[in-house]
């Protein structure tokens, strides 16, 4: 690190789109703070990809450097293909939970089993924010939305446990309040080949607190870190006392060779082949 | 790479088309098994590899076309093949490439419709969804092969206008020429005319505007390309409220292909200026023309036709100039009256336009069917 960070570096002037309070603002923050503090100078090595929803204006068009905004819940293909025919730069998608595991979602798990060399960095904030509040496949069981106005009647699904069983090669979950182990999470996951998921829990105060009983960001964040738990303490808690928890921490780190990888030695063999 | 000795080769619809893209510059394809089009993807998946290309098979047509948008996004060129379903899934996404201005080919073989309609049995009912199936205003480029030949011909035309006019293009093919086997005389390479996008100077930033069809730089190359299906400025930044920037860019979006519509216009045409009954044909339909033609003629009926290479833009000039001439023009299409209305505006009341249509079991419109329809049409 040869200066002091400043997020400005990689931003372009415009005029952030985010509601105060919002959890997009420290994500943000904390991406940029682990690309400085890797070193880069820039961001010119990276190419984002986002979808639609709130989280997809995280790097389009704030981030100086190439992204790619694509249609809802279709980032992660855009994504494929780009990585797949420029394999040197590094490709990061952001999107929210109703962009990467609602609309999205066989993409999601298909780059897993693939082991596409892409980082993933989901900001779950529990609800279809920029449409003004409806129910999410992430959504707690009971939660009041504009769509369930009674509270809502399905389960949410725990995507961090589907990238692990769908092959990922590095899967995280942390809060906004975990500041510091999300940042190192980003800069091993960025260090990393393969597919790598990091889920970020975050608050949305304006469409999904407001009616789940949270009278500001500052009561969310309150219930972030009164209700996580790390990955060794919720392995001794039943199913029934971690339904109101968010289990955060790393769920795992392994290699794998990846879709890169196999895909150019295929192209080897098959060259080889019609040389013989 | 394996080289042909001669350029002649004995090759099914599906295997010219892919021998063709390659041919262009292809080097990405991504897809999603539907029958009548799999042959595309099995035959690019042994040979893209050969020639430091990539074939992947996708979850599906959302997928597959995002993928291609962006190897298209990384500097390939890229193609799809699909069929009516995965056609319809893929329409968002034509949209988008429309929209971020990013060249692509979808090569569509119809099949009977609507839903899973008749699997493996030929019809001509995209002909509107490929006009007008994604949402919002939009310009397409569509082509229409009939033959094996045209297979491979129009492929690589269908690349050239893809990068020429950086916009999606839709090669409309269908179950009969994308199946059928018939002798290709593949031109050589050195007297193919291939089109690449242009690229822009180190210093240009301006990828969306500022001219007709604006320089297109890859990713990874340090342009900061913001690439959005948003209304967005000249330099990709979002406009999402304002009024003019959306009608400047979607207006240029339109123009920037209906302006050349008299460039993209490729049809054959036959006898237009003499005769009394004429016909307007396209695809595996019109390989029934020539022979009814020529026994109409040998009946002493005076015909010509006009056999469309482009659906879209619609080259109504060439349409216009049949109904000056023509009393009657017979449209045959495997389907219940697509081109037919478009015929009969281009006409403008100058000529009597009839159809003849026929769905289902791959049926074919016969040379006997369209003779006798030239000798009502003659009579009346």
């Amino acid at each position: 690190m040869s200066e002091t960070f400043s997020a400005q570096k990689y931003l372009r002037d415009i005029k952030p789109p985010f509601c105060a309070g919002c959890g997009a603002y420290t994500v943000t923050n904390v991406f940029l703070r682990a690309i400085h503090e890797l070193g880069h100078e820039n961001l010119d090595k990276f190419v984002f990809c986002s979808g639609i929803g709130c989280s997809a204006w995280i790097p389009s068009p704030h981030f100086k450097a190439d992204s790619v905004h694509t249609l809802h819940g279709r980032s992660i293909p855009v994504a494929t293909g780009i990585k797949l025919m420029r394999p040197n730069v590094n490709v990061v998608v952001f999107g929210g939970d109703g962009d990467i595991v609602g609309i999205g979602l066989s993409h999601f798990i298909h780059a897993a089993r693939r082991n596409l060399d892409i980082l993933v960095i989901m900001v779950n904030n529990m609800v279809y924010g920029m449409t003004g509040g409806q129910v999410a496949p992430t959504t707690p069981f009971k939660t009041k939305t504009t769509t369930t106005p009674y509270g809502s009647f399905e389960h949410p699904l725990d995507t961090a446990k589907l990238a692990v069983t769908a092959g990922a090669c590095y899967v995280a979950r942390w809060t906004t309040t975990n500041t510091n182990e999300l940042k190192e999470s980003i800069k091993k996951a960025l260090n990393m080949k393969g597919f790598r998921f990091i889920e970020v829990v975050s608050q949305c105060p304006t469409a999904f607190g407001r009616r789940a009983g949270f009278k500001d960001a500052g009561e969310m964040l309150k219930w972030f870190k009164e209700n996580a738990v790390l990955i060794p303490l919720a392995e001794k808690m039943s199913e029934s006392e971690l339904t109101t928890r968010i289990v955060v921490g790393e769920f795992i780190q392994r290699q794998r060779p990846t879709l890169v990888e196999t895909v150019y030695k295929t192209m080897e063999e098959a060259q080889k082949q019609v040389e013989n | 790479m394996k080289k042909h000795s001669t350029n002649t080769r004995f090759w099914q619809g599906n295997e010219a088309c892919a021998e063709a893209a390659i041919v262009a510059g292809c080097r990405f394809f991504a897809g999603y098994p539907i029958t009548p089009s799999s042959e595309m993807a099995e035959h690019l998946a042994k040979r893209l590899p050969q020639e430091d290309g990539i074939m992947i098979q996708m979850e599906d047509e959302l997928a597959s076309i995002g993928a291609i948008v962006g190897a298209s996004w990384a500097g390939a060129k890229a193609m799809t093949a699909t069929s009516g379903p995965g056609f319809s899934l893929m329409q968002e996404g034509i949209g988008y490439a429309f929209m971020t201005e990013t060249p692509i080919v979808i090569a569509d073989v119809q099949r009977a419709g609507p839903s899973t309609g008749q699997a493996t049995k030929c019809g001509q009912g995209d002909v509107m969804q490929s006009r007008w199936g994604t949402h919002g205003d939009y310009t397409a480029i569509v082509l229409s092969p009939n033959s094996v030949q045209e297979m491979f011909t129009l492929t690589i035309k269908a690349f050239n206008l893809a990068e020429k006019y950086r916009t999606p293009v839709i090669l409309l093919a269908d179950e009969i020429v994308a199946h059928m086997r018939e002798q290709v005389s593949a031109p050589l390479l050195e007297t193919l005319e291939i089109v690449n996008r242009r690229k822009p100077k180190t210093d240009e930033k301006a990828f969306f505007g500022l001219e007709e069809v604006p320089p297109m730089p890859a990713v990874g190359e340090g342009y900061n390309i913001v690439a959005t299906g948003s209304t967005h400025d000249e330099y990709g930044i979002r406009v999402t409220a304002d009024p003019i920037p959306h009608r400047k860019l979607v207006e240029r979006l339109n123009h920037k292909i209906q302006n050349h519509a008299d460039e993209i216009a490729d049809y054959e045409t036959y006898n237009i200026d003499h005769c009394e009954v004429g016909i307007v044909s396209y695809g595996c339909t019109s390989r029934s023309i020539y022979e009814a033609v020529e026994n109409a003629e040998k009946k002493g009926i005076k015909t010509g036709f006009v056999r469309l290479r482009t659906l879209w833009p619609f080259p109504e000039k060439a349409i216009k100039k049949l109904a000056e001439t023509a009393k009657a023009i017979i449209v045959p299409e495997m389907n219940l009256k697509q081109l037919f209305y478009e015929v009969e505006r281009a006409a403008c009341g100058q000529a009597r336009i009839i159809p003849i249509n026929k769905i289902g079991g791959g049926e074919l419109i016969t040379p006997e069917e369209v003779l006798a329809k030239i000798e009502e049409a003659n009579k009346e």
